[in-house]
């Protein structure tokens, strides 16, 4: 794969347009990234967050740099706790163990079926008869547990080890198995329904969760430095607002599903 | 100086089909000179019949020598002794050691370093411990983290056979002991978190072939319900219910971990092993008994039936994983002969069985319990304080005890002297804390804040004396943090525990009175041991390297921000100053009563 090598390049070459005089090198962005999780990321650049990094690294004038390592247990403590890198592209704004920048877009838990069954709802009776997907421990598997619904629920791993050949065990599986009929409804975190059905050119309808029960559905995401680096924080957030419509058209390139903030209109 | 048991060992593995193992190990486990068992015997009691160390001269005990391990994560368990060979291990990367007792300081034998799948760290739920190796027909065996299981020869630690029982990837981890009984090695699984569905599985100790397989739930050919299964006690559920007891098919990521502690009765040819918690962690999606996750189980040795089950926390909402010891002994309870069971569990509840057929005589708190108010013992079900159950979403206050339990793994120890039991238990309760927003793999989703805090009398921990025919405490002695570390008794009338913060304590075992204390080189979550050196001479023997699930923020250098990390233990670890108190280590220290005569022997 030769994608690569060519950001690189475009990264550096960038560094030296906007970067700071030469002889005094500008640290690059370190950026944490899972090495083998589409849509998010890969170590061939190829996902939205690898593509939302170049562009917040142009934009800053610093050349890109990467730590690879799987978005699972520990990650946290393994990436910016150890100080092997300082920004993860899209965590949750709520979530507690880094310094989250503000919201750069929101996104939710869909429901994604075929066209025709028309499901829009967690509530729609129809659920009760179809064989349903879901990540385990997600938002929606609670919420189909709270509705009595998980007579019908297969549960598939959200974690997973990109070292692992055993492709059943992937976050993609559960949409596989719904493409491939072997399930007639997915729950599954916007980004990955988005990517896919554009991916496969699947005619799929994508409908989110809709918020207001006990658990919630959608998140803003955010990007993620440690507690104390409130200085990257804030030259992260004037990059978001600099390159707001950029990020927008990488987001619409994969297809994820964007929703309006809580409260807004939709 | 070699003794017998290796000459045994030596026939034994000449003459595989003369004599099972667990002859043996019957045989051996009977001479108090040696430990060749993980909890001394098949019956657990953790209680030896050597008694040159007594309450008298016991103020007299120093350190002999030590040993370090060479790693410095948390160390549960205990070494063995046999013959005149100790076999040591370590924490992860497991390190196995044969040191010889015949050479002045017990220099190495061998030593031998198992090649691990790295990926079995990040899955390990409470820290990299390991809690002990087995010895049988001239074998070392035991279990890695990364899920194998391993024969050494004992002699020479040459590699006899490897097999793969649990899959990292999958979440399934190993950090139990096992046991051999007769001919087979039978261990379980560890990974409640991740999805897995538990199982004990037995492998022929001469070639690591698997004999047979028991699911903790699923169909009942895969638990393997023997066809009288629970007929004395037909409400504590029957063939079936290991699918019915789950909405759909959720028993397919069941959870029911295997990780505790295993005990054998070679009259009754029954093997007692527990079962963890149900997954996934919210109860909500696996709404009913989650059977049979949270129970006890009896199974023939030879074929993994199960002849009885008693869940004893249906329905988890705590994280009350059914794993710890069950201590086979006869007692009179309310005027009779019973062959007993008794199992401290994590739950708050020490109950008493019928071990013949799993009927229940005895269930109360040993520590401060409110998540329910007690057990009926008819039904054999928890008579549960609704307001303490929890729920995703809710925030539910005050559960006592907390997930650690009102005891963790730390095994007890039985002194048929006194008749009671001795334990280290928790004193700690925890808040079970709304939505807890939570990422992996690109998504978010949704977890519980799990925050602990001491229990009432503001201590976090009590070595207690226990009368399991009654349901009593006998004496306890409260300790700044929780008791960790397992429980020995011996003749001499002592008990003796490690405290977290490193001291390693002798009391006397009739009145809990502190006779001798000795602060260690890290805190102390391991078993102590005792035995007869060649010179006759009784040791005693213990890990120390803090860790275990409440130690790990000191093992692993967690950070101290986030008093939610570590499944709830930062909070309370760094609050109770556990840090101040001790630092990593994984040293083994071997204790004796100095004599007149100068303690370097003539050998």
């Amino acid at each position: 794969m030769h994608a690569r090598p060519l950001r690189a390049a475009l990264a550096v070459a960038c560094a030296l347009v906007a970067g700071p005089a030469p002889g005094d090198p500008a640290p690059p962005l370190r950026v944490c990234a899972d090495p083998d999780n589409l849509p998010f990321s890969n170590q061939r650049g190829e996902g939205f967050e690898n593509r939302i990094a170049e562009v917040v690294a142009k934009d800053l004038g610093v050349p890109l740099s990467y730590f690879w390592w799987p978005h699972q247990r520990g990650l946290v403590r393994r990436t910016l706790g150890e100080d092997r890198c300082d920004v993860l592209v899209g965590i949750p704004r709520d979530f507690g163990p880094v310094l989250a920048t503000k919201a750069y877009y929101r996104t939710t838990y869909v429901i994604v079926s075929r066209p025709e069954l028309g499901i829009r709802s967690l509530d729609d009776p129809a659920l009760k008869r179809l064989r349903i997907g879901v990540h385990l421990d997600t938002p929606p598997w609670a919420a189909l547990g709270e509705r009595g619904l998980m007579a019908n629920v297969r549960g598939y791993p959200l974690m997973f080890d990109w070292r692992d050949s055993d492709g059943t065990r992937r976050p993609a599986k559960v949409l596989e198995d719904l493409r491939d009929g072997a399930m007639d409804v997915a729950i599954v975190w916007g980004p990955m329904a988005g990517w896919f059905a554009k991916k496969n050119a699947l005619r799929l309808a994508i409908v989110p969760v809709p918020d207001g029960g006990r658990t919630p559905m959608s998140f803003e995401i955010s990007m993620g430095v440690r507690k104390s680096d409130a200085a990257l924080k804030a030259r992260l957030e004037g990059a978001i607002d600099r390159q707001g419509a950029e990020i927008e058209k990488v987001l619409a390139d994969y297809g994820v599903p964007v929703v309006a903030a809580k409260g807004a209109p939709p | 100086m070699r003794r017998a048991p290796a000459l045994a060992g030596l026939l034994a593995s000449i003459l595989p089909c003369a004599a099972h193992a667990n002859d043996e190990i019957l045989k051996l486990s009977k001479d108090d000179g040696q430990w060749v068992t993980p909890s001394k015997n098949y019956a657990s009691t953790r209680y030896s019949s050597l008694a040159q160390i007594t309450t008298r001269n016991v103020g007299k005990l120093k350190e002999a020598w030590s040993f370090a391990t060479g790693a410095l994560r948390g160390h549960e368990g205990q070494p063995l002794v046999v013959g005149t060979t100790m076999y040591v291990h370590s924490a992860y990367p497991n390190y196995i050691y044969a040191l010889d007792l015949t050479r002045e300081g017990a220099p190495i034998l061998w030593q031998y370093t198992p090649k691990q799948d790295d990926r079995a760290v990040p899955v390990a739920c409470c820290d990299l411990v390991h809690r002990g190796i087995n010895y049988a027909d001239g074998k070392i065996l035991f279990s890695t983290l990364d899920g194998q299981v391993i024969a050494l020869e004992a002699a020479t630690g040459k590699e006899l056979w490897k097999v793969r029982n649990a899959d990292p990837a999958k979440g399934e981890t190993m950090t139990m002991a096992g046991l051999v009984v007769k001919d087979k090695y039978i261990v379980g699984v560890s990974g409640g978190e991740f999805g897995i569905r538990g199982f004990v599985a037995a492998y022929d100790i001469h070639d690591g072939r698997q004999v047979w397989k028991a699911y903790s739930m699923g169909p009942d050919e895969d638990v393997k319900l023997a066809a009288d299964f629970n007929r004395a006690n037909p409400h504590y559920g029957q063939a079936g219910q290991g699918t019915q007891t789950w909405p759909g098919e959720q028993w397919k990521m069941g959870g029911g971990s295997t990780w505790g502690w295993y005990s054998y009765d070679p009259e009754l040819n029954l093997l007692y092993h527990s079962t963890g918690n149900p997954g996934t962690w919210n109860p909500t999606p696996r709404k009913g008994d989650d059977k049979w996750s949270m129970t006890i189980f009896a199974r023939d040795p030879d074929t993994g039936m199960a002849r009885w089950g008693y869940q004893m926390t249906p329905w988890d909402a705590w994280d009350y994983d059914g794993i710890n010891e069950h201590v086979l002994v006869d007692l009179t309870v309310k005027g009779k002969p019973v062959k007993a069971l008794v199992h401290f569990d994590r739950n708050g509840f020490a109950y008493t069985l019928d071990r013949t057929n799993g009927t229940l005589l005895v269930a109360e708190p040993f520590v401060y319990v409110n998540w329910a108010k007690g057990i009926d013992l008819k039904t054999g079900r928890p008579i549960e304080d609704p307001a303490k159950r929890t729920k995703e979403g809710e925030d539910t206050k005050d559960i006592c005890p907390c997930a650690m339990g009102g005891k963790d793994q730390q095994p007890s120890s039985f002194s048929p002297k006194t008749k009671l039991f001795y334990l280290g238990t928790n004193n700690m309760c925890m808040n079970y804390e709304g939505v807890d927003v939570k990422y992996t793999a690109g998504a978010p989703y949704v977890g519980a804040n799990v925050l602990m805090m001491p229990g009432r009398g503001g201590h976090l921990g009590e070595f207690i004396a226990w009368d399991a025919t009654t349901g009593k405490k006998a004496w306890g002695i409260k300790e700044p943090y929780p008791v960790w570390s397992g429980a020995l008794t011996t003749a001499g009338d002592l008990a003796f525990y490690g405290t977290m913060d490193g001291w390693f304590k002798a009391v006397d075992a009739r009145n809990g009175k502190l006779l001798w204390k000795r602060k260690l080189a890290s805190g102390i979550i391991g078993n102590p041991i005792t035995y007869l050196g060649p010179d006759k001479k009784q040791y005693v023997a213990v890990y120390s390297g803090v860790g275990g699930w409440f130690g790990l923020p000191v093992a692993a250098h967690l950070p101290g921000h986030d008093p939610y990390g570590a499944l709830g233990a930062v909070g309370i670890a760094y609050k109770s100053g556990l840090d101040k108190a001790t630092s990593v280590g994984g040293t083994l220290h071997v204790f004796a009563v100095e004599s007149d005569r100068t303690a370097v022997s003539s050998r």
